[in-house]
């Protein structure tokens, strides 16, 4: 059913791309922004002259305390050489780049601009972990900092609210983990682009040319349970529950729905965004949902006349593992407590009913906090354009994508739903 | 007490009374703690200061092995872990706090429901003199 508010006029999604995630010692913002751009401008399948752009949004997080270096508007306006076009930063945590491209929407759906540049950035791994740590925890609640909680910590304390609460378990978060690798395996722009399976021969081989003892898995649940292979982090969150520390950039090109022909002949239609405002964990009447992403997932789900069901793919923000869950219950892709079940019994596979992630997701294509939703959306493009290669989906009449993203705890959320018609 | 501002500044120096302090609204009554001086729920500002008993269960909690650096001058690390935790006050209200008295090397022993008691740790000297608000089973 569709609600109460409308875009002023229709938006599509032209061109879609990202830098390779990473950790990188030799590239910095700038250059990882240029290579997304890059790839962007290449994949606007009638060509685009970035002399047409009309405004940039640019998503980044905390470059300010990571980099010392505050301001990212202008400075990637003119490293694209858009200046003196208008350039906005957005920030919402982990999310910030979500922001940029609803922004974005706005914009040309007001009737403002026809043509706007979204991106994100974040350069993350030339501090120290501790000091990433620092840094992150700046987009959680204060009371949650000061009680000690890390990020991991945060997640992890909803995960054994939501396993006490429905009887799920730490195996369960290694069925999201091994599935998360598979996919990532097929995904060359991936930070951790190798299955679990792949990590285990890997270290098996290690100890070979090493002369030392020969570690013996009998299958991918007992290398996660093994506590050498996968050290705890914050209970019941271990290291392969958690997405890495990483440097990359993403941006899109969106323009007016009446212009988008002339840039392409298979543009992705804007059919829904949301996006919602959470408390701290103090505050949640309950810790097994996030608020926030239930209400993105109504505003977006009620624009576009779509339901749960109809989106056929998805990318969601598996920061932790169990935030996987969490949100495909928020989005209504499964009931409340069934999204543990759903992912054992491999719906959320390439191959299943509902594909989840399927470029690796934050755990394994890396996270660099500024770039991720518009990240998120670059899988969405390739997917639903059937240009994801080994990975793409194995739907038939793949036309409907979605893109949710959290920011800090749960503050800040959002919901994207692209259409090909 | 009663001149203090509904705030956080506040609610720190009442921790380090030794005082689990919260607000309540005197129009509809709503109960927050932290303190807070707008009413979520019907906007008014009069507040007044309650005193928790400052019983509750565990209702979450995450047993921590790589913390941020104020946690590791205190000797926390990946071989002796600390537990964060979320509390259910008796007053129907939760609050985030350290969890004293458990050990987290051996996080499955520690029980979501556990009923537990508030206890005031106060750390570092001078300016920076702080209290963590914690619990521990009772």
């Amino acid at each position: 059913m569709r609600g109460r508010r409308k875009l002023g006029r229709g938006v599509a999604m032209v061109g879609a791309g990202m830098s390779r995630f990473g950790m990188f010692s030799d590239k910095d913002s700038k250059y990882l922004f240029a290579e997304a751009f890059r790839e962007m401008l290449s994949t606007v399948d009638k060509g685009i002259d970035p002399n047409d752009i009309d405004a940039l949004y640019l998503g980044n997080f905390t470059n300010d305390f990571f980099v010392r270096q505050g301001h990212w508007g202008p400075i990637i306006s003119d490293l694209l050489g858009l200046t003196p076009k208008p350039a906005t930063r957005t920030e919402g945590a982990c999310a910030s780049s979500a922001l940029a491209f609803r922004e974005g929407v706005f914009a040309i759906a007001s009737g403002f601009y026809d043509v706007v540049l979204v991106g994100g950035v974040e350069e993350m791994s030339k501090r120290s972990t501790e000091e990433v740590t620092q840094g992150l925890a700046m987009a959680a609640s204060p009371y949650e900092v000061k009680a000690g909680f890390t990020f991991p910590g945060v997640f992890g304390a909803m995960a054994t609210a939501y396993f006490a609460k429905y009887g799920a378990s730490r195996e369960h978060l290694m069925n999201v983990t091994i599935k998360s690798h598979n996919n990532a395996r097929l995904n060359p722009k991936a930070q951790f682009n190798v299955s679990i399976r792949d990590i285990m021969n890997q270290r098996v081989e290690k100890a070979k040319s090493k002369g030392a003892a020969i570690p013996i898995w009998r299958n991918e649940k007992e290398f996660l349970r093994d506590p050498q292979a996968n050290p705890v982090v914050a209970w019941p969150m271990h290291l392969y529950d958690c997405c890495p520390i990483s440097d990359g950039a993403s941006c899109v090109l969106l323009v007016a729905e009446e212009i988008a022909k002339s840039f392409t002949d298979e543009p992705l239609y804007v059919a829904g965004i949301g996006q919602g405002s959470g408390k701290g964990l103090h505050a949640k009447e309950d810790l097994t949902y996030f608020e926030a992403t239930r209400y993105a997932a109504k505003e977006a789900y009620e624009l576009s006349g779509l339901k749960a069901e109809d989106i056929q793919i998805a990318e969601v923000h598996d920061c932790f593992s169990i935030a996987e869950i969490l949100h495909i219950e928020d989005l209504g892709f499964f009931r409340p407590g069934e999204g543990y079940r759903a992912v054992e019994e491999g719906l959320t596979r390439l191959d299943g009913s509902k594909p989840i992630n399927t470029s690796g997701g934050l755990k394994c294509k890396g996270h660099p906090v500024g770039a991720t939703g518009t990240g998120q959306l670059v899988e969405i493009w390739k997917q639903l354009r059937g240009e994801a290669g080994e990975r793409q989906a194995p739907i038939k009449d793949l036309h409907i994508g979605a893109a949710q993203s959290l920011g800090g705890t749960g503050g800040t959320c959002t919901l994207t739903i692209l259409e090909k018609r | 007490m009663e001149a203090r501002p509904f705030n956080d500044i506040s609610y720190e120096r009442f921790l380090n009374e030794e005082k689990l302090m919260g607000s309540r609204c005197r129009k509809c009554g709503l109960l927050s703690v932290p303190p807070r001086s707008i009413c979520t729920r019907c906007y008014g500002s009069e507040m007044e200061w309650v005193a928790m008993k400052g019983k509750g269960k565990l209702v979450a909690f995450t047993s921590i092995a790589i913390g941020p650096p104020s946690m590791v001058k205190e000797g926390y690390d990946r071989k002796h872990p600390y537990v964060s935790g979320v509390v259910e006050l008796e007053e129907g209200v939760k609050v985030v706090a350290r969890i004293e008295g458990v050990d987290g090397s051996r996080p499955e022993t520690i029980g979501i429901g556990t009923p537990v008691r508030v206890e005031f740790l106060h750390r570092g000297e001078g300016t920076n003199a702080t209290t963590f608000l914690a619990f521990r089973p009772s």
